[in-house]
């Protein structure tokens, strides 16, 4: 908040500013990135292999929403990650298996540690419809629940962290349990059919990223929509003072589930589209471990923004497979230090370097602040503004305050 | 070099300007047409608080308590520290678990969560200005406006400022810091803010716990006028120890000590109360010294004996 260059405002930088143009002009970037360049430049796998990190990004935008906005810091998010993905995997399992009268209809797994019989609760998931409203409700539904139960006895930051994580390693554990009707520790793979279509076939692979990226894209138009509207506003305000938004009449509790649970849904619908692109899901894609993983990116990247936890987290699963591939063992300690670097030197993330450069380019400017909703949320001029200059016996009226407040000595003795 | 708030909005502003807003004040013409519009609403409201009991692990902070304000009163509640003004106010809002009655508007408001409870009608500032420093002064004020909307009109953007936030704005005198993040407001217009946050809230009752520490005398006045534009209509009730403010502003005084009530009238029957004069203003000299904004040191001196006679109590 002070005092801009009096650099003359080009119709270019009108543009820049212009919060709407910006974010069209972002999205048809990314939009031609990944319709048309990736396509074009990359190779089957390669693309396979973006495909899967857009699907970890999903999961990333939706924890940026929960922890970035809402201070849910969820370790947890393996759970309805997971839950998507093998929702979806049953039925692909399912329909490889074949129509009940025939082939008897029964994946390949349980005749081999099974009964050979499909137990009752998968039947539901022969279905795709009920698939796909499946993955829809429950894991947001869930999560909702959970939150409802959690938030409202008032369980938060680092109870509500050990909270989910626990959930998130019960999940697996249960999960490597259940050999017979969850496939243990080997997970549910060797899919061949995706809805109908042959999943070796690359053309069929390239709709199942074209897929990917387009729900990505949506999810980040969703995200952006909750941010800069009064839902966003209340949530960044439940974040920082819960109490005192109690005090104005709302429940935050409600505030905080409805975010977790869109947080959740993100994350099933990640989880569902892993699947058919990577091929196989298993324990070791949802447990503690990778759960802890989708916050990696995101606090890399600076959860409290819009694009950081996407960036941050595309960025650190093309990290890992890159430097895995060539030191196999020493990624896991690099993203551990490159992770302890952020926390302590840099809490919002890369996106707080970028806002310092811009700034500092800039002389300084006023909508750089990254974690408050405002700077592009009521930056587009909308509304009446107040006036700005040559209040008489103001001043500067937008530094004034920080002076002010510096030389308080009120501010420093009432505190106790 | 020009100087521009968050959001670059040239042009409509300066109608703002001529309304009167000399810089940083209140503006009192605008807090009279937020306040003068349909009073009838607040004038049978009051409140009444009966035996109220707050125990913390076995320490008694308040103890039979009886309060009865009424709307058009503006009730100054003062008491040294720990006398347990701080933990009245939070019982009233659902913040310590009280047993006793306290009703406001025929609603029984014990026992409920807080969030029903400003729903009801109370609205309260803190101590320590309590703000969303992360937010700019004018998402403070919509929030504070907004606890009644829909699902779908928090879903959107805000698209034109409400109404009755752009007269909180003028009234607290922070319109020409609209945009600016309440984070770096000085600490009176923090205070000032909370305040314009009761007005949107459309508070019936207003709790103030000390809404003038740290302010300069120029502002404590101002303050007061419009705590007493507020009070005439609405009931309100305001934790202060400043001798002076209390004198200018007060239409009636409780005097707390030891979580009971040891006076109450005007400020002229409670200063002479011999018992007030021996817990409280029997220090005069060293309260009016400790009104200095910031003088932790001497705030300490000045309740030194109350205080210890509390921890006795807690021994
Ligand atoms: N949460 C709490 N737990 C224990 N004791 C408390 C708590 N809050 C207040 N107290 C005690 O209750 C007494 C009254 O405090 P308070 O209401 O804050 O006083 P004041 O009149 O200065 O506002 C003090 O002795 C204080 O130590
Ligand atoms: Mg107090």
């Amino acid at each position: 908040m002070s005092a801009v260059t009096t650099e003359s405002p080009s119709r270019l930088s009108a543009l820049y500013r212009s919060s709407r143009a910006r974010v069209i002009v972002g999205f048809a970037v990314a939009a031609v990135l990944l319709f048309a360049v990736a396509p074009a430049t990359l190779s089957t796998f390669r693309l396979g292999l973006l495909g899967k990190f857009l699907c970890l990004a999903m999961v990333a935008v939706g924890i940026g929403l929960a922890w970035g906005r809402g201070g849910m810091l969820t370790l947890g998010q393996g759970v309805f990650f997971g839950l998507g993905a093998y929702l979806m995997a049953m039925h692909l399992k399912l329909a490889d298996a074949g129509p009940v009268e025939g082939s008897g209809g029964v994946p390949d797994f349980m005749m081999l540690y099974g009964s050979g019989e499909v137990p009752g609760w998968w039947e539901p998931f022969r279905s795709p419809v009920v698939t796909i409203l499946a993955i829809a409700i429950v894991p947001a539904g869930l999560a909702a629940l959970l939150g409802f139960a959690v938030f409202t006895r008032r369980v938060r930051g680092a109870y509500f962290a050990i909270l989910s994580q626990a959930l998130a390693a019960a999940f697996a554990i249960l999960l490597i349990g259940q050999q017979a009707t969850t496939g243990g520790t080997n997970g549910l793979n060797g899919f061949r059919s995706f809805f109908g279509y042959d999943l070796a076939d690359p053309v069929n692979k390239r709709m199942l990223f074209f897929l990917a990226a387009g729900a990505l894209l949506v999810m980040v138009a969703v995200a952006r929509q909750l941010m800069v509207s009064r839902f966003g506003e209340l949530l960044v305000a439940v974040r920082d003072q819960e109490n005192r938004v109690r005090f104005l009449g709302y429940d935050p509790a409600q505030v905080k589930v409805v975010a977790y649970a869109v947080a959740a849904f993100m994350a099933a619908v990640g989880g569902a589209l892993f699947v058919p692109i990577v091929g196989i899901i298993s324990p070791a894609d949802v447990g503690v471990v990778p759960s802890i993983g989708f916050l990696i990116g995101v606090a890399i990247g600076g959860r409290a923004t819009l694009l950081g936890p996407v960036l941050g987290s595309i960025a650190v699963s093309w990290a890992q497979t890159s430097l895995s591939e060539a030191f196999p063992s020493g990624w896991i300690y690099a993203q551990g230090a490159l992770f302890i670097l952020v926390v302590a030197f840099l809490p919002g993330g890369l996106a707080e370097l970028f806002t310092r450069w811009r700034r500092s380019r800039r002389g300084s400017v006023p909508d750089g602040g990254a974690p408050a909703p405002g700077d592009d949320g009521t930056s587009d001029g909308s509304r009446p503004g107040a006036a700005r200059t040559g209040e008489p016996g103001s001043g500067d009226p937008t530094v004034e305050p920080q002076t002010a407040v510096d030389h308080d000595p009120a501010t420093s003795g009432r505190t106790a | 070099m020009t100087t521009q708030p968050t959001g670059p909005v040239p042009g409509t502003g300066e109608t703002l300007l001529e309304t009167g807003v000399a810089g940083d004040g209140l503006d009192l013409e605008a807090a009279q047409s937020v306040l003068g519009v349909d009073d009838s609403r607040f004038r049978h409201d009051y409140l009444e608080v009966r035996g109220l009991r707050v125990e913390f692990d076995g320490f008694v902070a308040v103890q039979g308590v009886d309060l009865t304000v009424t709307a058009g009163d503006l009730r100054f509640l003062i008491g040294p520290n720990g006398a347990g003004k701080t933990t009245i106010v939070d019982a009233i809002t659902g913040l310590a678990r009280a047993s006793g009655s306290v009703q406001f508007g025929g609603v029984d408001l014990l026992g409920r969560k807080t969030h029903r409870i400003a729903r009801a009608g109370v609205g309260r500032t803190f101590q320590t200005a309590s703000v969303f420093e992360e937010l700019s002064v004018l998402q403070n004020l919509d929030i504070a406006a907004g606890a009644r909307r829909g699902p779908l009109t928090l879903l959107r953007r805000r698209s034109s400022t409400p109404e009755a936030v752009e007269q909180a704005l003028e009234t607290v005198g922070l319109a020409h810091l609209r945009d600016v993040q309440a984070g770096i407001l000085a600490h009176g217009q923090k205070q000032w803010l909370e305040i314009g946050m009761l007005l949107v809230q459309d508070a019936r009752l207003l709790l103030l716990d000390e809404p003038v520490a740290g302010m300069s005398q120029a502002e404590r006045e101002q303050t007061g006028e419009l705590l007493q534009r507020i009070g005439a209509q609405r009931t309100v009730v305001v934790v202060e120890h400043d001798m002076d403010f209390l004198r200018a502003f007060a239409s009636s005084v409780t005097v707390l000590h030891l979580g009971q009530v040891l006076a109450e009238g005007t400020y002229a029957e409670v200063q002479a109360d011999p018992r007030v004069q021996e817990v409280y203003l029997g220090s005069a000299g060293a309260t009016r010294g400790a009104r200095r904004r910031g003088s932790a040191s001497t705030t300490e001196g000045a309740h030194a004996s109350p205080r210890t006679t509390t921890d006795e109590k807690e021994a």
